[in-house]
């Protein structure tokens, strides 16, 4: 045994070691299951190969250059039948990033309210919030997307309601939006010359808010006096972006839906698939967010707010400063997976014709051309790269919040 | 894995030596059953009936077929398939046929590598409407919102018929037949645009069928035909003659009725070569000799399988249009049995 673990007592190395020896045996066990991970994925890949060869078929990506012969409805860029799969794939992911980023900012808004009322002294506003949480985290998500789909598209009116000398029913909010079983219309603001110069004022006023913020922040560590930071920097933002926009001339008309034909036309249309899902992700997401912000606010001692009010300090300050800052390290890590996974959860939006990546290039691009292997590939990789890009972004913000250590 | 790698590699063999390794007549007679891949609901050509067992008239090649090769068309497992899986589930060899109203194109023939083994309904895409729109033909249906299922060709065909009119419209996409149904009949679109014989099937299915009206216009050629790999030409000859057998035997008058009778024989000689008294047809094509005779018995000819399933009589109420044979000025011509 001495021998084994003891090399210098034999003169050079025998082939034994690589067994028997301590040191030598982890770097031998790790070597050996590469070689054996390699081979099966080599096998797989052969076989995977021999079996396309043997059914004619090759691995080829040049279908995305063909015309993809198919239309999309909702298209954040200009979209015809005549135009690429490569093309449609580009109209998925943007529907795809569209709803994802909606989806994760209204899923943190409901998951940090609904997180923080739960623990509310008020028995009725805590138990609501509990029966919320508990609905949506134990029913899975395609029920809820087809539920809130359903609920969109029977409780609403179909366009023809709105037809007629004395219709069924009416727009609101004073003829200007109008929500329908296909969707709801909006208006739609159309800029005109001169809102470009309010563009740059609002990013200039922007970039002064923020030199502000800091000169505060500066004068508050000198002086120790403090300025109700937050509703200065936002007069100074909207205050000279108004400023601005009355100067030009108010540069910007509105256009209002209306119904012509079969549909409404004009104003920004927004359908009922995209809207079931954004509300269905979100709410859904939004149930597991709350029980981390929860958990991440408990995970603060007592003690902590005991000496904050001690200080006397005002419950909101002792939030904001005190145990937010601490709760945060605990909050973060776990919310980006729930991002990652609403992302990933937005492929389910097939299931009631929301266009996403799942439905052009994972969809009907996939059918058309009879290329799955290759669809399925990339979408895959897409996915993968989204969700990289997104969490990367969050261990960057987690980075910034985590606890220093001094 | 090891299998399937050692059977890829004897598949690849069997290629290179120029023979055939695909048999998949005899993996069907080894399993006892034919897996067939048919339509998850299409009222008259595949629905499940009260018992739950899938009748119809795509699922009567299904029976066809399982009568021919075991003299028993029952012995059939249906494989419920939507349209984004079927051709995938024919290629992996989940289904040995699939006859689920799919339309005979180019690409699913040639570069998708199966084969369709005939037409057993000439269909075209048409739209319905709901009376109540006021609509009398598609070239009105500029602007409107058309409900259609993804990953079908009736999806490209809409896109190319609206685009050649100069009209625009907006699609909402739905998953399947009953989802596109419900839809419409929710008015979340006002037009529903699938093949016309599936639209019958749809209207006869709405509570009241009167309120709805097929538009005139039928934009493109269906030719809806079973199908199955390419690699087997074998097993594509058994669902080939099955089909033609069914149309051969309406036009020369053999029907479920009269089957027994003539296979005793007749003065036709055709007759005879079809029905196995005469000529070893089943031999060569390995199957027993009364294949043509178990079709007819258990199925019936395509006359009566029409008429049994989609027919005037039924509520789905088709005519035999251009389904008709030959003789009668349809399309329907089986080649002959010699």
């Amino acid at each position: 045994m001495t021998a084994a673990t003891d090399p210098d007592d034999s003169s050079g190395f025998k082939l034994s070691q690589l067994i028997y020896d301590t040191r030598y045996r982890a770097i031998t066990i790790q070597v050996l299951t590469v070689l054996a991970v390699g081979w099966m994925a080599w096998e797989l890949i052969g076989n995977l190969m021999s079996n396309l060869a043997a059914r004619g078929k090759d691995v080829s990506f040049g279908f995305l250059l063909n015309p993809a012969n198919y239309d999309i409805t909702e298209s954040l860029i200009p979209f015809s039948s005549t135009d690429t799969n490569l093309r449609a794939t580009f109209v998925g992911l943007l529907n795809t990033l569209l709803v994802a980023f909606l989806g994760c900012i209204l899923a943190l808004i409901i998951g940090i309210t609904a997180g923080v009322l739960r623990l509310s002294n008020n028995w009725i506003v805590a138990k609501l919030m509990t029966v919320y949480v508990e609905a949506f985290r134990n029913i899975p998500i395609l029920l809820w997307i087809i539920a809130v789909f359903a609920l969109l598209t029977e409780a609403t009116p179909a366009p023809s309601a709105f037809r007629g000398d004395d219709p069924t029913s009416t727009m609101k909010l004073w003829d200007t939006v109008a929500i329908t079983n296909r969707g709801t219309y909006i208006p739609r603001p159309i800029f005109e010359p001169g809102m470009g110069l309010v563009a740059i004022a609002f990013v200039l006023s922007i970039i002064g808010a923020i030199f502000f913020v800091r000169w505060s922040k500066k004068r508050f560590l000198e002086t120790g006096k403090t300025l109700p930071n937050f509703w200065i920097a936002l007069a100074i933002v909207f205050g000279v972006t108004a400023l601005v926009f009355l100067v030009m001339g108010m540069p910007v008309s509105w256009s209002l839906p209306a119904l012509t034909g079969f549909n409404f036309q004009g104003g920004l249309q927004i359908n009922n698939p995209f809207l079931a899902l954004w509300f269905a992700l979100s709410l859904f997401t939004g149930a597991f967010i709350a029980e981390i912000v929860r958990g991440g606010i408990l995970s603060v001692s007592k003690g902590q707010t005991e000496a904050a009010f001690a200080l006397g300090m005002r419950p909101s300050k002792t939030m904001n400063l005190v145990i937010l800052p601490q709760a945060l390290r605990v909050i973060i890590p776990p919310i980006i997976s729930q991002f990652l996974n609403l992302t990933k959860n937005s492929s389910l939006a097939l299931a009631i014709g929301y266009v996403d990546l799942r439905g052009t290039i994972g969809g009907t691009t996939m059918n058309v051309t009879g290329r799955e292997l290759e669809c399925v590939i990339l979408m895959m990789a897409i996915y993968l790269v989204i969700s990289l890009i997104i969490s990367s972004a969050m261990n960057l913000y987690n980075a910034s919040v985590k606890l220093k250590e001094r | 894995m090891n299998k399937s790698v050692f059977l890829g590699a004897l598949t690849v063999a069997a290629l290179s030596a120029g023979a055939a390794a695909a048999a998949t007549l005899d993996d069907v007679k080894a399993a006892g059953v034919l897996k067939c891949g048919v339509n998850p609901g299409t009222p008259g050509f595949a629905a499940p009936d009260a018992n739950g067992v899938y009748q119809g008239f795509d699922v009567d090649i299904c029976r066809a077929v399982a009568a021919a090769v075991f003299g028993d068309a029952t012995k059939v497992e249906y494989v419920p398939l939507d349209s984004s899986q079927r051709f995938t589930s024919l290629s992996t060899g989940e289904i040995d046929l699939l006859a689920r109203n799919t339309t005979w194109t180019f690409v699913r023939d040639v570069d998708l590598k199966n084969e369709f083994v005939g037409v057993n309904y000439y269909d075209g895409q048409g739209f319905i409407v709901p009376k109540a729109l006021g609509v009398s033909s598609a070239k009105e249906l500029d602007g409107a919102t058309v409900c259609i299922e993804t990953g079908t060709t009736t999806e490209l065909n809409l896109a190319d018929y609206f685009r050649a009119n100069s009209m625009s419209y907006q699609a909402v996409p739905v998953a399947t037949f009953e989802e596109a149904q419900s839809q419409f009949l929710a008015g979340a679109c006002d037009v529903y645009t699938t093949d016309a014989s599936a639209l019958a099937a749809a209207r006869s299915a709405f509570a009241t069928p009167s309120d709805y009206v097929v538009l005139p216009e039928i934009i493109s050629k269906e030719p809806l035909g079973p199908l199955v790999r390419q690699d087997d030409g074998a097993w594509g000859d058994v669902a080939r003659w099955t089909l033609n057998a069914m149309i051969a035997a309406e036009e020369l008058g053999i029907t479920s009725a009269n089957v027994g009778e003539m296979a005793a024989g007749t003065d036709n000689p055709e007759i005879n070569r079809m029905l196995g008294v005469e000529g070893g047809l089943g031999d060569m094509i390995g199957l027993p000799n009364d294949w043509v005779v178990q079709i007819l018995t258990q199925v019936g000819n395509y006359g009566e399988s029409f008429e049994r399933n989609v027919g005037e009589d039924t509520p789905i109420g088709l005519s035999r249009g251009l389904n008709a044979q030959w003789k009668d000025g349809g399309l329907l011509y089986a080649p002959p049995f010699r």
